[in-house]
């Protein structure tokens, strides 16, 4: 059993969030971290770049994009190359040549992602490698001790992630082991001056839980946190429920994470709830698949309807891509024998992510967000009516109506 | 790519095509959707459409494709080259579109002397844009056997007009060709390099400062000793075998090795990446692994080609050649 650790055991953590506006109806906030690798802004997306690299494009072209913090992976890259090689390189920042910001996820969530390799105890949690078949063992330590050599500019806590499907005494178990998890990384923690360390709140889709966790959590007082267990199989009602709950009584000065959510409609209506942070492999994902995100949803070009269609992308996107290309040869490049088009269309999908935020964050500080969200939602639906419902009562809690 | 030079050439140099396939009317082609059989009048259709600056003129390739090439093949392949060339000529003549564009002329004859000499001649009196020398690809000891077929090609084909081969890249074969009168080469090599994980490392610096003469030379000998061990015998399937002008990224002692791929390379993967991130990006099957070698590979082939450019200019061929020479396996 681990030792019992005062939850006062951090210095005054640093503020490294500074509000910029804030919405008169709604929860959302547009602000700006303060990070090592310089600032952020917020309402921010990070894309997920897991293995040291943001899948085929270049630093170069993300950071012309205007990406400033991107996510890495403690558990991928714990493995391949390793901690120690990734010091050696001066870091993940010097590995892989990003002059910006990033997080490092802790490998919770592999735990559920992964679960036929996993096992998890009071100790940590048990990998088996699937390249080798070696054990790993990943406690709260190791987790920060792997973040600490990659020297990230933020490190997640390791949390006991239980499926957000997953009901009984197990979703209680995680709740309070994140908790003293959550303790046991803060006092891991070995460099808090150059990386922040961020809390994740657990406890599925139980209001109690939750609201236990959030109450001692934020006794603890570290640079930011995050909201975690959700965005996995649960419905969207019992999601935005659990956002708000979290939002509304998480410290309004430090910055909140929600974790794996992406999709452009989920993206607005939990800014509204309040949240700052975001990330999901939702865009780059899709982009290896054929699929242009675009504001009325998505276009997936490798269908024939694509073939002789000679507008770009989206006409009214910046981004390299739609500079240069049309539908019509994205979706030649798609049916060849070549990766070029999965390439082209990550470039796109982050620009659109980074340009909704941008948009999203423009409209708070200009105080007219709620009637950006509604101008989004036409654009994206059509008609109200046609909005998805848990999207238009979740809106509706924080004093936005469409229509 | 408005400012480039579009050349359409009829085959993929990487993708072997079956033959068998050329009749006396018609050339197939091989893509994504299978066999594309083209008369002459379909391929000149699709040139309208594509509009290419250059274009390799329908052409029967096959008269080297069997072990022993009979006298009466390599006849038929100068022969129906021909006859496809004065027709697509007559109907460039006719296509409004495609009066700004060039047809190459194709040389065949398989390895008959008579019938490449012949195919020359009778191609050079056609208003070709420039000529194309077919049937010289293949494993590295064929085309040596070939090289004085090739020299007595290129005599007799005009001066002020361009020549090209197809399927050979390979920086030593380069080289012979180009002092046999070939000007244009095809950049598969460094494609290939890319697509088995590795990155062109060989100098083609001719005229390097003495004391890195000493370094390179052993840094290269180092590297050639290492592949010599690890070097199959077999040089059947042309190119895609790794050779002693690249290393292998995907090798374990390249994990920690935090230099550039090519020390004073200015390609922006050897400005902004090392050895061991490639590496990484390798064995964990990443996508832009290759986008960043190709990247190099390509940098470094072009910059090959630049130093042979001044070479033949401050007529020093000779040095690059043995340079070249050294490293090859």
């Amino acid at each position: 059993m681990a030792a019992v650790v005062s939850p006062t055991s951090l210095e005054s953590a640093p503020r490294i969030m500074r509000l910029v506006a804030e919405c008169s109806r709604s929860r959302a906030r547009a602000g700006e971290l303060r990070l090592p690798h310089g600032p952020v802004a917020t309402p921010v997306f990070m894309p997920v770049g897991t293995q040291a690299t943001m899948k085929g494009i270049t630093a170069e072209q993300l950071d012309a994009l205007g990406c400033r913090i991107c996510l890495g992976n403690t558990y991928h890259l714990g493995l391949r190359p390793g901690p120690e090689l990734i010091q050696k390189a001066r870091g993940l920042h010097g590995f892989m040549n990003w002059p910006h910001n990033l997080l490092t996820d802790s490998g919770g969530f592999q735990m559920v992602s992964l679960v036929s390799l996993s096992e998890v105890t009071e100790e940590g949690v048990r990998f088996r490698s699937p390249y080798d078949g070696d054990e790993t063992l990943l406690s709260p330590e190791r987790s920060v001790e792997i973040q600490n050599a990659l020297g990230s500019d933020i490190i997640m806590q390791l949390d006991d992630v239980v499926s957000s499907t997953v009901t009984g005494p197990r979703v209680e178990e995680a709740m309070y082991r994140s908790i003293r998890w959550l303790d046991r990384c803060i006092a891991a923690h070995q460099r808090p001056d150059k990386q922040n360390l961020f809390a994740i709140i657990q406890g599925g889709l139980d209001a109690d839980l939750r609201a236990t966790c959030l109450e001692e959590m934020t006794k603890r007082d570290v640079p930011g946190f995050a909201i975690g267990g959700l965005s996995g199989g649960e419905s969207k009602g019992q999601f935005w429920r659990m956002v708000a709950l979290s939002t509304s009584r998480l410290p309004k000065d430090k910055p909140r994470y929600l974790m794996g959510v992406g999709y452009a409609t989920d993206l607005v209506v939990c800014v509204a709830l309040g949240c700052d942070m975001f990330d999901c492999v939702f865009p780059t994902r899709t982009a290896r698949f054929g699929s242009a995100l675009v504001p009325t949803g998505n276009l997936p070009l490798k269908k024939k309807q694509y073939e002789k269609d000679f507008r770009p992308i989206d006409p009214e996107c910046a981004c390299p891509t739609c500079q240069k290309h049309s539908r019509a040869f994205l979706h030649t490049l798609l049916h060849s024998d070549n990766t070029a088009a999965l390439h082209h269309l990550t470039v796109h999908n982050i620009a659109y992510q980074l340009r909704l935020m941008s948009a999203v964050r423009a409209s708070i500080v200009e105080k007219r967000f709620p009637d950006f969200v509604r101008d989004f939602m036409c654009t994206m639906y059509g008609d109200p009516t046609l909005c998805p419902s848990w999207a238009t009562e979740a809106l509706a809690s924080v004093g936005i109506t469409l229509g | 790519m408005p400012e480039s030079l579009l050349y359409c050439s009829l085959h993929d140099p990487v993708s072997p095509c079956p033959a068998g396939y050329v009749t006396n009317k018609s050339v197939s082609v091989w893509g994504v959707g299978g066999r594309v059989e083209m008369t002459a009048s379909k391929f000149m259709a699709i040139q309208q459409a594509l509009q290419p600056d250059w274009f390799q003129c329908l052409s029967d390739g096959e008269a080297t494709c069997d072990e022993a090439t009979s006298i009466k093949r390599a006849r038929k392949s100068v022969d129906r080259s021909l006859l496809f060339l004065d027709n697509c000529l007559k109907l460039q003549e006719e296509s409004e579109v495609l009066q700004e564009s060039m047809i190459i002329g194709v040389i065949e004859g398989g390895d008959v002397m008579e019938e490449r000499l012949r195919s020359a001649r009778e191609t050079a009196k056609r208003p070709v844009g420039g000529f194309l020398l077919d049937g010289f690809q293949g494993t590295p000891t064929t085309l040596e056997t070939r090289l004085h077929l090739l020299s007595s090609v290129t005599a007799e084909l005009p001066e002020h007009k361009p020549r090209l081969i197809c399927g050979v890249s390979q920086p030593d074969e380069v080289l012979e060709c180009i002092e046999r009168g070939v000007d244009l080469f095809e950049s598969f090599f460094p494609y290939l390099a890319t697509e088995r994980g590795c990155a062109l490392t060989f100098s083609f610096d001719y005229q390097p400062i003495p004391e890195e003469t000493l370094l390179q030379q052993n840094g290269t000998q180092e590297e050639g000793k290492y592949v010599d061990q690890t070097k199959k015998s077999k040089t059947t399937s042309c190119n895609r075998e790794m050779t002693s002008f690249e290393i292998n990224l995907k090798e374990k002692k390249y994990q920690e090795d935090f230099d550039p791929l090519v020390r004073g390379c200015p390609c922006y993967c050897c400005k902004n990446h090392t050895r061991a991130y490639i590496h990484h990006l390798l064995v964990t099957n990443e996508l832009l692994a290759g986008v960043l070698l190709m990247m190099h590979n390509f940098e470094h082939y072009f910059g090959f080609f630049q130093a042979i450019r001044e070479a033949l200019k401050s007529d020093q061929l000779a040095q690059l050649k043995e340079l070249i020479h050294r490293q090859a396996s």
